[in-house]
């Protein structure tokens, strides 16, 4: 809490001095769009603690999260799975090493393409509509009716929502990932022939813990940023249908850019604690 | 007429006076919009705001409510100062005020039933089901639609709209309304359908009510007292007759 009101005053500190230098405006609304961001983030963690927990509705978020995204990213999950295996089996036949096909594909649909399909597949599935939702919700004045009968609309609204988006990915990213492995057995078996037990008895085998938690972990992160990207675009929208369109638009924009920056960030840590 | 250039409460009324708005002040920026805003609402009555679009009626009935905080003056509601309120005190104020938005904000995600509902699942938390459907039932048969209990706000016309939202705001009780454009966007039948419900609820609920308009008919229908705003003040205040015989050129062009 602490540091986000620091930073806001650094924010704040630092705009002006850039004003004096005529630094263009766009800039100073992206650090002000930063600043409004980090309240809004630094809020949900106050509020996200504090009772009274909107239970209900934050059941019925993750049901209609997770159910929503479900097909899509059990159908992108599967097709990913398979074309990998097929892509990869010329390249591995010529080096001679096809027994390892499901070493490699298993590999990179755990550790990478299960995680960041699936997110990117939610972001521009849950977050636009989450912009979208909030966003019409604060035109019509719905959210200021909320406050009027005396339900904070933050915690009902946007609480419940992140909470569910930060915990329905992973679930959904780890179906992605097994989805996709079964798609990749059903790639080997286009040409070849194995049995599951025996290709999943070779996957698990070449799964580490190392290759596991991190890819887990860091959709909690993918979720959470999606979450948070598309309520905070939502019920910080401009009035008007326009402003609506405008909040579900770059609720996806933001929240997939927001996906490969994690990414970035935790394929650095993973290196540091030498898990790659 | 009484043109209200300098204001001096009258405190021999004051147990009377549900609202007291003194020398509010609202500005967005650099835009001012209400400067020196005084009115006072008295118990049992209405009171009818008149302005133009964009005048700031919208803004001084949301500072009432608690939406947006005043830059200056104070608002006393049923006696105490908002300013000074706990977040838990503004909550228990607000169920004793009813506020109907101008684009009535129905949850379009809701039925009409979980609509009505919503008011209650905070305030009235220890009724029991059949009695929360009993309160829920007996609202919208006072606004004259019990049978779209189950269905949704998007199956509904505009007026039959804004009557659950009466509905909704009226669920509480509520001793104080606060009307923003009950008329607006209505064709003229039914924007007299719901003036005359405004003042067949006003007398079964027994309300002291601001209503927000710009709809003549409206105003004379709904009001006891008019308070015109220009300006960000409060220009003029009488009673329809008062107002209509006005020879003031800013108060005539409203009876045009
Ligand atoms: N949240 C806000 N931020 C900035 N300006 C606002 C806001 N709300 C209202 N205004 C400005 O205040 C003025 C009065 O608005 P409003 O009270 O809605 O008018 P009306 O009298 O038609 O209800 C308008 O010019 C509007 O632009
Ligand atoms: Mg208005």
């Amino acid at each position: 809490m602490i540091i986000f009101m620091q930073l806001r005053v650094n924010v704040t500190e630092f705009c002006i001095d850039f004003n004096c230098m005529k630094i263009p405006s766009s800039l100073l609304g992206f650090f002000n769009e930063i600043g409004a961001a980090s309240r809004f983030v630094s809020r949900y963690f106050q509020e996200v603690v504090q009772p009274r927990y909107e239970v209900k509705q934050f059941i019925k978020q993750c049901f209609l999260i997770g159910y929503r995204s479900l097909p899509l990213i059990g159908i992108t999950g599967f097709i990913m799975g398979l074309v990998l295996t097929m892509q990869l089996r010329p390249t591995l036949i010529a080096y001679g090493v096809v027994s390892k096909l499901p070493v490699m594909v298993s590999l990179a649909i755990v550790r990478e393409i299960g995680p960041v399909i699936s997110a990117l597949i939610f972001a521009g599935k849950i977050s636009s509509s989450m912009g979208a939702e909030l966003g019409s919700m604060k035109v019509t004045e719905q959210i200021d009716a909320m406050e009027v009968s005396g339900t904070n609309p933050f915690k009902y609204l946007v609480v419940t929502r992140v909470l569910a988006a930060t915990l329905m990915l992973p679930v959904l990213s780890v179906l992605s990932d097994a989805i996709g492995l079964y798609g990749s057995y059903l790639g080997v078996n286009i040409r070849d022939h194995t049995s599951l037990s025996l290709y999943f008895f070779e996957v698990f085998n070449t799964l580490k813990f190392g290759d596991v938690l991190p890819a887990i972990i860091k959709t909690f992160f993918f979720g959470f940023a999606i979450g948070i990207i598309g309520c905070y675009k939502g019920y910080n929208s401009s009035k008007g249908t326009e402003g609506v369109g405008r909040a579900a638009n770059s609720a996806v924009v933001i929240s997939s850019l927001m996906v490969f920056i994690i990414d970035l960030i935790t394929v650095q840590i993973t290196d540091v604690l030498g898990l790659n | 007429m009484a043109v209200t250039d300098t204001y001096s409460p009258d405190d021999s009324t004051a147990e009377n006076v549900v609202i007291r708005i003194a020398h509010l002040r609202k500005q967005f920026g650099t835009r001012v919009v209400l400067n020196d805003f005084n009115v006072d609402l008295h118990k049992g009555e209405s009171l009818v705001v008149l302005g133009r679009s964009g005048s700031g009626k919208s803004v001084l009935i949301k500072c009432i409510i608690g939406l947006l905080k005043p830059d200056g003056g104070d608002i006393f509601v049923l006696g105490k100062n908002i300013a000074d309120m706990e977040h838990a005190e503004m909550d228990q104020l607000r169920s004793r005020i009813g506020f109907l938005f101008q684009s009535n904000a129905l949850y379009d995600s809701m039925t009409i039933r979980e609509n009505l509902e919503f008011p209650m699942r905070h305030h009235l938390r220890n009724l029991s089901n059949s009695e929360v459907n009993d309160m829920v039932m007996k609202t919208l048969a006072d606004v004259g639609l019990a049978h779209t209990v189950d269905m949704m706000p998007s199956e509904l016309s505009g007026g039959m709209q804004k009557r659950v939202a009466l509905a909704r705001s009226l669920i509480l009780h509520p001793e104080i309304m606060l009307y923003d454009e009950p008329t607006t966007g209505l064709d003229p039948v039914t924007g007299r359908e719901i003036s005359t419900l405004i003042t067949e609820v006003q007398k079964k609920y027994s309300t002291s009510s601001i209503i927000i308009s710009h709809d003549m008919h409206c105003v004379k229908m709904t009001g006891d007292k008019i308070a015109v705003l220009i300006e960000g003040k409060c220009y003029a205040l009488g009673t329809y007759e008062e107002l209509e015989r006005s020879t003031d050129h800013n108060v005539k062009q409203f009876f045009e």
